[in-house]
């Protein structure tokens, strides 16, 4: 009884009542202290830094502030090195992204067939996640080496050897490694996905006769549609971070296309030249949220009907 | 009609089988590479790592490449060396994981108090500051560095373990997953402690924490593993080779010690691996439900 006027009290005075007005500042004030740890760190170090960024990004030099407003941006994309690092970019995010939502697609397919050590499998294709990439890369250079092992496994088909890591080929290198890492991740993100696509509408199409392609199609990637937009934004991220795959496998100082964004920006660090950094940063920025709500946007019109 | 469906199951587990040696071979060869003597390594290798080959003399070194799986002749040596006769690899793992440990310790604990105020009370105010914290956490290293690195050279951070731990410690993607875990706890169960009488700070480890336990395991495996793996933060904000964590120094193996290198790689991998081992349904879960960034 006492519980219940009690609930009845609080609810009263949430509504109407002198006490409510108090009570919600307190709780205000309240859930703002919890929040102020995070939010004062992510200031210093996030926010506030970014503003200044952003000034910078539109002045001369940090001495003179002058303001140049679009000079620095006008002289950053006219410069050779930044378009070759953003071109190597895109060309390895706009192949290695698509396939690893694909393949791992395809190995939650393969994952949801009745096959059996169902959940061993998952524990392997997983497992990469987890191994740091420091730890492999002295086998990828066994493997991929001028005189390594794929080279001589091409040999036995009569195929010449390539230059993996010094050639045109070096960014294949490095899509697999990426491959290697995130496919497990991503594909732990649709069996989930999977496994929440209603049951009874895939019996339906099954009395229907409707084939597993046909059902796959029309029904399983409609509902898929959200993780698709997920799994892409998650890879397209970590397709940035490649960098730290190149950087140990190939040094500071890798050869043609394996040249990135991150390695343009770390010689702009060394140099310490703050409108470049504070431009380039911006560039990505800007280039990331439009990539993104793009993404939405498309993920909203071919998904609208599904809904939930 | 059977006999198709088991030839299909066949086929399909015949390709998963394919799958699964693919992603294991790097982590098994690995590992299988650090029980061999160096003599091995060099005849095994010897045309990979040339380098390697002229400092350690006059090896016999076959021309191609040999991939083992077994060791000839099972041997410790390399851990032994490891272990007892390279202070150098002992320091830059010590280096990982004094940058390591307290990233995850932090920021599991600062947002887990930001996940609680944002999934108690909501407001315009805080809605913008979670979708600005949704923001930061989609923006590659490259964008976010440079902040980082403004910030630690105003302070005098720079070439201090500070400058890398701080942007760990509040990097916002602890947030995002723990607030989405916090808000699908059932609100009777906040209001029944309230009415108990339970202060904030008892309903935050009564109820919250304890209901978000697999959560928060889940949450530092991944970061754990996250900065376990970084590269991009030490090497611009740290000059000194002394600093950096072994990360980034297991790719500068000097010319000779590539049978080290691999024990030293497999040290490195086993805590990871051990968490992977230990926390996978946790891990699966809660990758699981980082699954959407609209909810």
């Amino acid at each position: 009884m006492n519980i219940v006027r009690n609930i009845k009290e609080k609810r009263s005075k949430g509504k109407v009542g002198k006490g409510s007005r108090k009570l919600r500042i307190r709780e205000k004030l309240n859930s703002m202290l919890w929040l102020a740890p995070s939010f004062l760190g992510v200031s210093i170090f996030y926010i506030v830094p970014f503003g200044v960024i952003l000034y910078y990004s539109m002045i001369d030099s940090p001495l003179r502030r002058n303001f140049v407003f679009l000079d620095n941006f006008k002289a950053l994309f006219r410069n050779d090195a930044f378009q070759a690092a953003a071109k190597n970019t895109i060309s390895f995010s706009v192949v290695a992204v698509p396939l690893a939502v694909i393949l791992a697609l395809l190995l939650a397919l393969l994952l949801e067939a009745r096959i059996p050590l169902k959940s061993q499998f998952r524990t392997f294709f997983l497992s990469p996640l987890m191994v740091p990439v420091a730890s492999i890369v002295l086998i990828w250079r066994v493997l991929f080496d001028y005189n390594g092992a794929i080279n001589e496994v091409l040999a036995y088909f009569d195929i010449g050897k390539i230059d993996w890591i010094q050639s045109q080929y070096n960014q294949v290198v490095i899509a697999v490694l990426y491959l290697w890492k995130t496919l497990g991740y991503n594909m732990i993100l649709f069996m989930a996905a999977l496994s929440n696509i209603p049951r009874e509408l895939l019996e339906v199409a099954d009395v229907e006769g409707a084939s597993p392609i046909n059902k796959f199609f029309s029904i399983k990637l409609r509902y898929l549609s959200p993780t698709i937009l997920f799994v892409t934004i998650l890879s397209l991220i970590s397709s940035f971070k490649v960098f730290r795959e190149i950087y140990l496998l190939t040094g500071s100082y890798p050869v043609g296309r394996l040249y990135m964004l991150q390695h343009f920006m770390n010689n702009i660090f060394r140099n310490l030249d703050y409108q470049r950094l504070a431009s380039a940063a911006i560039v990505m920025a800007v280039a990331m949220v439009i990539i993104i709500a793009i993404l939405f946007v498309a993920e909203n019109y071919f998904g609208k009907d599904v809904e939930g | 009609m059977g006999k198709k469906r088991y030839i299909g199951r066949t086929i399909l587990f015949l390709l998963a089988a394919v799958f699964a040696v693919g992603f294991l071979m790097p982590t098994v060869l690995t590992l299988s590479n650090s029980f061999m003597a160096q003599s091995e390594i060099d005849s095994n290798y010897g045309m990979v790592f040339r380098d390697a080959r002229q400092s350690s003399g006059n090896a016999y070194v076959s021309d191609s490449v040999n991939l083992k799986l077994i060791p000839d002749k099972v041997s410790f040596i390399q851990y032994i060396v490891v272990l007892f006769r390279s202070p150098d690899y002992i320091l830059k793992l010590w280096n990982s994981i004094i940058l390591v440990l307290p990233i995850v310790i932090a920021q599991v604990g600062i947002a887990s108090f930001a996940a609680y105020s944002f999934s108690r009370y909501q407001s315009r105010f805080k809605n913008v500051i979670f979708f600005s914290y949704i923001i930061l956490m989609l923006m590659p290293y490259q964008v976010t560095t440079v902040p980082n690195y403004l910030v630690a050279n105003w302070t005098g951070l720079i070439n201090t373990r500070w400058a890398v731990i701080f942007p760990g410690a509040f990097a916002p993607f602890s947030v995002f997953l723990l607030t989405k875990f916090m808000r699908r706890i059932p609100v009777s169960l906040i209001e029944a402690a309230k009415l108990d009488g339970a202060s904030e700070w008892q309903i935050f480890t009564g109820v919250c924490l304890p209901q978000c336990r697999s959560a928060l395991y889940s949450i530092v495996i991944l970061v754990f593993i996250d900065y376990w793996n970084m590269v991009e933060l030490p090497i611009i904000m740290l000059n000194e080779a002394d600093k950096q964590p072994l990360s980034v120094y297991l790719s500068v193996i000097n010319a000779g010690e590539v049978g080290v290198a691999f024990a030293i790689a497999v040290v490195y991998m086993i805590p990871p691996l051990l968490l992977f081992l230990h926390g996978e349904e946790a891990l699966v879960e809660g990758i699981t439900h980082s699954g959407s960034v609209k909810g």
